[in-house]
């Protein structure tokens, strides 16, 4: 059903100056229905890129995506994105913008409000729903922004860094919260960072990327969360040393990648 | 307190404290925009321009003919409301003048909001509307009237054609620049959550280019104002515009200024309205 796959997919940009720029190259990618795929690399290494394709913002130069057996050709219901930058509407109030795509779809004002207030409280917004979103501090509107995405009650949910801008108590919470909610409801997930531990504890799979042009350096299939999801102790799981172990070692090879990258625009 | 908790407190920036005598700024956003309210130093300078006018004319620096005294002014304001001034009493004046300035307003709203949103969604709406638009923008509305009186007479129609020209423009040109200050990301996020595109129009870019539409309101209801003596220049008896040009022809600077000053109050008064719905509606403004 909610199976993502990437075949052969490349996007090129043209430059202001004259000439292209391959943002992606050749990724081939599949994300079975239920997985959990983060995408880790630097910044500039095309993983925001690679979302927008599957969101259907960005029409790939050459290749395809597959959606639940189906071309993605445009942005849609099925495919639900949390921002970077929350994108929330000020206009709106806090469980308008959550009960935002179920308003676009149609559904009763009473229903929507009832459907907001439980997608609030599963992010620990309880109590804000009649709040005007520009009060609110940028980790509860990022919060909203998440909250907004489940409401739709997409097939596949795409994360571009969503917990970036949160503070690192907050951040924790977060990554919890959203692999309880991933394994309760099983949909499937595509997830950017460029924090080597958060990529390592949600993922099943993390795929590195590399920079100039964008592509997919290494696979690795991981299962710290499902691991946190029997024990509930974050804290165990990311002080394993099977953890920190393999943490440094993602790490030194982004690092790595990154200055390849660096040294190749030199 | 210890000699170090003193050093402590010397050593730490000034500016974050807001003792009365430091002048500097608290934080940045302090600076720019000023948050300030600036009423009290705007009603100091009407009293202190209302006071030079009256020095002015009371030692007769400038000759009464030049410039009437605020009294007197004053004055034909008051008989103004009881007695007819020409045709009309001042009531009678002020009213067509504003049914003719507020027709035009709402035609243009109705009519420039969904043009300019046109030409901020649509490429042929542009390539259509840009021409035409940018074509009479900077002309002034004197030169073009009588080509106005001569398509639509003398009567209400052509005067009303004349200022709905002139809050046209600026209204058109807000709510295009509008559309374009919808942030991509909300655009986006809309799509994803399965907008069609009229449902994008109604619930995201309409809404969004709501402050610059406002602003385009304020500044169009401005010209309005800015060219109603032009249309009133033709074939009006009635009008608050008539009235001052028929005052000027018989040196009647005292009804000149008074008209001026009622044109001023009301053009001043449904800016503050304005500035109202501005506040109510889009209280986001520049938070988010």
């Amino acid at each position: 059903m909610g199976a993502v796959s990437i075949q052969g997919l490349s996007v090129s940009f043209p430059l202001p100056g004259g000439g292209w720029i391959d943002a992606l190259s050749g990724i081939d990618l599949a994300i079975p229905e239920g997985g959990f795929c983060v995408a880790l690399g630097a910044s500039g290494c095309g993983k925001t890129t690679l979302l927008n394709c599957i969101a259907g913002f960005i029409a790939p130069s050459s290749g395809r995506i597959l959606v639940a057996g189906r071309e993605v050709s445009a942005p849609g219901a099925d495919r639900g994105v949390v921002f970077q930058k929350h994108a929330l509407l000020p206009w709106l109030s806090v469980w308008e913008n959550v009960a935002f795509g179920p308003l676009l779809a149609g559904m009763k004002r009473a229903e929507r409000r009832r459907l907001a207030e439980e997608k609030l409280a599963l992010v620990g917004l309880a109590g804000f729903a009649d709040r005007p979103v520009w009060t609110l501090s940028g980790g509860q509107q990022q919060r909203v922004g998440i909250a907004r995405a489940l409401a739709a009650d997409p097939q596949v949910l795409l994360m571009d860094e969503p917990f970036a801008a949160l503070d690192a108590l907050t951040r924790e919470a977060m990554q919890e919260h959203l692999l309880e909610v991933w394994a309760a409801s099983g949909k499937t997930v595509f997830f950017i960072t460029h924090g080597v531990e958060e990529a390592l504890f949600l993922a099943t799979e993390v795929v590195v990327m590399s920079p100039r042009p964008g592509r997919i350096v290494r696979r690795l299939p991981v299962s710290f969360g499902r691991r946190y999801l029997e024990t509930r102790n974050a804290r165990a799981v990311k002080s394993d040393p099977a953890f920190i172990a393999l943490r440094e070692e993602v790490l030194a090879e982004v690092r790595a990648s990154a200055r390849d990258g660096a040294g190749a625009l030199a | 307190m210890s000699g170090e908790e003193a050093a402590a407190r010397r050593s730490r920036p000034r500016a974050a404290s807001a003792s009365p005598t430091d002048r500097r700024p608290a934080a940045a956003r302090n600076v720019f925009p000023d948050p300030r309210s600036a009423v009290a130093i705007s009603i100091a300078t009407t009293i202190a321009l209302l006071l030079l006018w009256w020095a002015a004319t009371e030692w007769r620096w400038i000759g009464p003919l030049f410039l009437p005294a605020p009294g007197v002014v004053f004055d034909r304001l008051v008989e103004g409301l009881a007695r007819p001034i020409g045709d009309a009493t001042l009531v009678g004046h002020a009213a067509l003048s504003l049914f003719r300035v507020l027709s035009a307003f709402v035609l243009a709203c109705l009519t420039a909001v969904p043009a300019g949103i046109a030409m901020g969604v649509s490429r042929v709406a542009r390539g259509l509307l840009d021409p035409p638009i940018e074509f009479y923008r900077p002309l002034p509305p004197l030169a073009y009237l009588p080509l106005v009186v001569i398509w639509f007479g003398i009567d209400e129609a052509a005067k009303i054609v004349l200022i709905y020209l002139a809050c046209f423009a600026p209204l058109a040109l807000a709510a295009r620049a509008g559309v374009r200050s919808v942030a991509p990301e909300q655009v986006n996020a809309a799509l994803s959550l399965g907008a069609t595109r009229a449902q994008l129009l109604r619930h995201v870019i309409l809404p969004a280019a709501l402050p610059e539409i406002l602003t385009g309101m304020r500044i169009g209801l401005g010209f309005g104002w800015t060219t109603l003596v032009a249309a009133e220049m033709v074939a009006a008896n009635v009008g608050l515009g008539q009235m001052v040009l028929n005052a000027s022809n018989f040196l009647r600077t005292d009804l000149v200024v008074m008209g001026i000053v009622v044109i001023a109050a009301f053009a001043y008064a449904f800016d503050l309205l304005m500035r109202l719905a501005e506040r109510r509606l889009v209280p986001w403004k520049g938070r988010m």
